[in-house]
């Protein structure tokens, strides 16, 4: 997008430097004078928060990966070692293993953004394909994290997952055999797993830098999901505008994130975890970290193996097919009536669903589990496609410029309301 | 943007944005330090900090290499001959000058303990070797004397002397 | 429309987060352990260093003779929050056990007295050993064992404890393990060899009652009963398993104060900025 002004090298040295690598007229072009729409509210700044928990993670992580050892008879014990006698090594091993849970939530609370404002939709739709490639990515990189600890939930959670493979026709049992590098989850495993957990974040890096790139040709979507008529009237520059609230939005964010790094900071975990690996031995209760439960209760709500990781895998599949299974024109959800009432049932089943995720597969647990997987997939496959055609949408206002100052004109109290149209509900 | 503001309210402002800026200075700092802090040796490291060596088993004329923190510990049992050379030796002459009786304990002329690691760049010495037949390090040919002063070669230092002390007659603990 | 909006993200992270919690707690219990006052607990907890030092005593005498603590060393028993001896005590408590080094110059493994850079020293030398002694069962290692165990909370409260920073789950449950012997009613039958425990997972524990009043002898005057032990090993296992947790407290207090001046700064800088743009 065009934006609000562009580099001009002041002296020589400057201009000899950007004609020969225009990296400044770059930074400058993308992160000063990027158009940023007036009236983006506080859900957009989990992108900010999101590129900042991606930098934590990277950085603590290879910090952890300075005294960790993947050798499977002392991995539990490194990790210890860690929390023990390194410098401040339990504030970055706390920092790290909540540090996933925040990336998460952070994660789904821009994923949900993205739902209920239509961000997915023309021009965006390889924006939001490629969200769901670092999605993907984020959830490999977790899991195999997770493994490194060696604890009981580690090993455990290293088997049923990779098991999942082994649903595949013919050839599965050969797949996972590969996966382990053995027999069972093994020194092997943990090993390989080290290797690619310390890679993968530096693809998801990658996958984000494109991401941006994506973001920046297109332009942001925004609350009244209307384009940007007039760059000067619809926009603001990025900086200072949209780098100050960031920055006021992450250390808000930070301040969340201490609350479990101090203070509470084995409750997102499980206790089994530190119990060290026992391959003879299964805990009771198996569940995997709190970010997959809703797919775990989508595996286990399908009573035939091969099917319930089809479901599985599906669930996030159908994600990247969104752009073209929502039919409607219209982006926002503010000014889609029926689809605003959808979208909240469907946060409710997707988190009722994580709930059942964590519940023994037993009793009532299991039929609802089965509800709310089907009700996931309707809402996908058949509400979305339909809307489109049944739903009147409210006449969109003209420009964001005139969206803001109807907000203003309005006055206080509807102010609150319209601007503030998630909880409307 | 063009400020038709009265200067007092620039001033106002500006001090907002100067304490925000600083303010954030200062966690951007904070949360800079465990990152560094966590490369100093951790606390199973220091805690290995001393070393307990029996010296009734080595024979005059034998060095003997022990290891403390992680570095060789050259233990001499000294000659006679080789003690009377490190304490006549000309000092005048020497890169680090040193009498011998300030690199061994009082009364203990025949045990020096030196820690084995050439000060020029950190190579072990061959004991009982070059000119001087006490070490010469073959990095870099610096040769040192029977008291592990530095006498010919590039290495600017004498052999540093690690802080032990004797608990009986034959055991020392260094660290 | 700010304040609204966080507020409606906290809720929706809230309502993301607490589903796993339910999962976080192992089940099967017949008797939920009663929650205990800690000095550790809350914001401002802190570990009772007289506590530590009984509770070590308790651990030394009674639960070390069957229990490893590999990750415990001598010399942590002197270091700042913990029981905080003293360092020639430290040095003492280490020099009461043989520990197995080697091999010397000719070979062959020796013993020596402890020295503070030794681990805690395992009352078997393997699994099998162990399992040997004790009817085939594992006296499981104590080094995290008061962050291995938890109870099941159920609704609400695993929400809640995240925000009341409810964390002492795992000593609730040693104490109440410790306290929870007794007959067993007449419906239940307790194997050979195994005992009879209200809070146990199962209700039938292979470890016999370790403890009666009187059986360790305290120097301060603290009760020596099975109630007092019970606390007192239970913390002390505690600061086992997280030895930094006085130091993380601390910190977790100043970051916080720190992160919400930074926030309030931030706030009024960004609104001064965006004060001639509608938004």
């Amino acid at each position: 997008m065009e934006g609000h002004s562009t580099y001009q090298p002041k002296n020589k040295v400057a201009q000899w430097f950007e004609s020969r690598l225009p990296i400044v007229g770059l930074v400058h072009s993308s992160a000063i004078a990027y158009p940023v729409p007036k009236n983006l509210n506080y859900f957009w700044t989990f992108g900010a928060i999101l590129s900042f928990m991606l930098v934590v993670q990277i950085v603590s992580g290879i910090v952890l990966a300075m005294h960790y050892v993947a050798y499977a008879p002392v991995a539990f014990a490194r990790v210890e070692h860690i929390m023990r006698d390194v410098s401040f090594g339990w504030l970055l091993r706390y920092i790290h293993a909540n540090g996933a849970s925040m990336f998460f939530i952070a994660v789904y609370i821009h994923i949900f953004r993205g739902l209920y404002y239509g961000s997915y939709k023309a021009p965006r739709e390889v924006l939001w394909i490629l969200g769901v490639i670092i999605y993907l990515l984020m959830m490999a990189t977790a899991f195999m994290g997770y493994v490194l600890p060696w604890g009981q939930m580690s090993y455990w959670g290293a088997t049923v997952i990779t098991n999942l493979f082994s649903a595949i026709p013919v050839v599965g049992e050969v797949i996972v055999q590969w996966l382990w590098g053995g027999y069972s989850v093994g020194d092997p495993t943990l090993n390989r797993f080290f290797a690619l957990h310390y890679l993968l974040p530096f693809m998801i890096a990658g996958v984000v830098g494109l991401h941006i790139w994506a973001l920046h040709h297109v332009g942001q979507n925004n609350p009244d999901g209307i384009d940007v008529k007039s760059v000067s009237k619809d926009t603001v520059p990025f900086t200072p505008y949209a780098t100050l609230k960031d920055v006021f939005a992450i250390a808000v964010f930070m301040i969340f994130f201490s609350w479990f790094i101090f203070y509470t900071p084995n409750y997102l975990g499980h206790s089994d975890n530190y119990i060290p690996a026992n391959p003879m031995s299964t805990p009771a209760h198996i569940v995997p970290e709190w970010y997959f439960l809703p797919f775990y209760a989508i595996l286990r709500s399908i009573p035939d193996k091969l099917g319930g990781v089809l479901a599985m895998f599906a669930a996030i599949a159908v994600l990247a097919f969104l752009p073209w299974l929502d039919t409607s024109k219209v982006r926002s959800a503010r000014y889609r009536p029926l689809f605003r009432i959808f979208f909240w049932i469907f946060v409710v089943v997707a988190v009722g669903l994580g709930y059942l995720g964590s519940q023994p597969s037993e009793g009532w647990y299991v039929i609802v589990s089965r509800i709310f997987t089907v009700y996931y997939f309707v809402h996908f496959l058949i509400i979305l496609p339909l809307l489109g055609f049944i739903e009147k949408p409210k006449p969109l206002p003209a420009s964001i410029a005139d969206a803001v100052l109807a907000k203003h004109a309005a006055g206080g109290a509807t102010v609150m309301a319209g601007a503030s149209a998630p909880e409307t509900k | 943007m063009a400020h038709a503001e009265t200067s007092q309210k620039a001033t106002r402002r500006d001090f907002l944005y100067i304490a925000t800026g600083a303010v954030g200075a200062v966690g951007v700092a904070g949360m800079v330090w465990p990152f560094v802090s966590q490369l100093q040796p951790d606390a199973s490291v220091l805690a290995l900090s001393t070393t307990e060596v029996d010296l009734s088993p080595i024979a005059e004329g034998q060095i003997v290499t022990v290891q403390w923190r992680g570095k060789p510990i050259f233990i001499s049992h000294r000659t006679k001959k080789e003690i009377e050379e490190a304490q006549k030796a000309d000092l005048a002459s020497m890169r680090d000058p040193q009498p011998d009786a300030d690199r061994v304990k009082a009364g203990k002329d025949q045990w020096l303990v030196v820690i084995g690691i050439c000060t020029h760049l950190g190579c072990v010495p061959l004991g009982h070797q070059g000119a001087y037949d006490g070490w010469f390090c073959p990095c870099h040919g610096s040769v040192y004397d029977t008291s592990g002063r530095i006498r010919q070669g590039p290495a600017p230092l004498n052999l540093a002397l690690p802080p032990y002390a004797f608990t009986s007659d034959t055991k020392i603990v260094i660290g | 429309m700010t304040i609204r909006s966080i507020l409606f993200g906290a809720a929706a992270a809230a309502l993301l987060f607490v589903a796993p919690a339910t999962a976080s707690e192992g089940g099967g219990h017949d008797g939920r352990p009663p929650r205990l006052s800690w000095s550790f607990a809350g914001p401002f907890g802190t570990y009772d260093t007289a506590q530590l030092q009984r509770g070590f005593k308790v651990f030394k005498e009674v639960c070390s003779s069957c229990h490893s603590a590999n990750f415990l060393y001598f010399r942590n028993l002197g270091q700042p929050g913990g029981p905080s001896f003293s360092e020639a005590q430290v040095k003492q408590i280490a020099s009461g056990y043989q520990i197995t080094d080697g091999p010397n110059d000719s070979g062959d493994m020796f013993e020596r007295p402890g020295r503070p850079s030794d681990h805690w020293p395992a009352p078997f030398p393997n699994e099998q050993a162990a399992r040997a002694s004790n009817g085939g069962a594992l006296p499981p290692d104590m080094s995290v064992l008061a962050k291995a165990r938890s109870y099941h909370v159920g609704f609400p409260g695993f929400i809640t404890d995240a925000f009341i920073q409810y964390q002492e789950h795992g000593v609730d449950y040693i104490h109440a393990v410790l306290t929870g012997y007794g007959e067993a009613p007449e419906d239940v039958h307790v194997q050979s060899g195994l005992h009879y425990n209200k809070y146990f997972p199962g209700n039938q524990i292979a470890m016999p009652n370790p403890l009666s009043d009187g059986l360790v002898e305290y120097t301060d005057g603290s009760p020596q009963t099975v109630d007092q032990y019970a606390s007192d090993v239970a913390a002390f296992l505690m600061w086992v398993a997280e030895p930094h947790l006085d130091a993380r407290k601390r910190i977790g207090f100043q970051v916080v104060i720190f992160l919400i001046v930074l926030s309030g700064l931030l706030y009024f800088t960004k609104k001064k900025v965006w004060k001639n743009v509608a938004h």
